[in-house]
């Protein structure tokens, strides 16, 4: 499928703005928020994060990786498949769409789900809990990892060096 | 072994050596066939 020079525009905007977002937020849980969290229930602050800042981070953080990817996967265009299959004339575009593909299972399939089960809102054992905060820690930051080689490889693949 | 993705540090420096890993296989491997 042949886009227009404006829809080509937009939807990079759009991968862009989504993408700051959600990495950006990525970036917040890894680098402030999980020693934030430490130190505040050391001290009995913690509820005042738990409660209000992340569930509206998440909810920013989850919705912004669905949108990085579909504006992702519409600029590929016609480029998808060669890009999925590693074609040689899209390699370098293909491992950063298939690492943001892998990051967006992580945030929807492990981040997610479990969670609910620590914030409260999906009802667990403690045990239940403790295995999703180790799940969900060790999902997120395999995505901050992840991000280094999917930041490079996506600019690589659509600047050169 | 210590997971190197409990630690900051560790977590940029695996992030990093991945990348130059798929870097050289995206070179040798996949665009040169």
């Amino acid at each position: 499928m042949e886009y227009s020079v404006a829809s080509m525009a937009i939807f990079r905007w759009i991968h862009f703005m989504a993408g700051v977002m959600w990495i950006g937020l990525l970036y917040y849980f890894n680098f402030v928020q999980v020693a934030a969290l430490k130190d505040a229930s050391a001290d009995g602050t913690n509820a005042g994060i738990t409660k209000h800042v992340a569930p509206r981070a998440l909810f920013f953080f989850r919705w912004a990786a669905l949108v990085t990817w579909l504006a992702g996967a519409a600029l590929l265009g016609a480029r998808f498949m060669p890009a999925f299959t590693l074609q040689p004339s899209a390699a370098m575009i293909g491992l950063g769409a298939w690492l943001g593909t892998i990051m967006l299972f992580n945030v929807w399939g492990l981040i997610w789900p479990n969670q609910k089960k620590i914030l409260g809102m999906k009802p667990a054992s403690d045990a239940e809990k403790a295995t999703a905060r180790r799940v969900a820690f060790l999902a997120s930051r395999t995505n901050t990892m992840l991000s280094i080689p999917m930041l490079f490889f996506m600019g690589v693949g659509v600047h050169g060096f | 072994m210590k997971n190197p993705l409990d630690s900051l540090w560790g977590t940029v420096i695996s992030g990093l050596i991945l990348t130059v890993v798929l870097y050289y296989v995206a070179v040798n491997f996949l665009i040169k066939g």
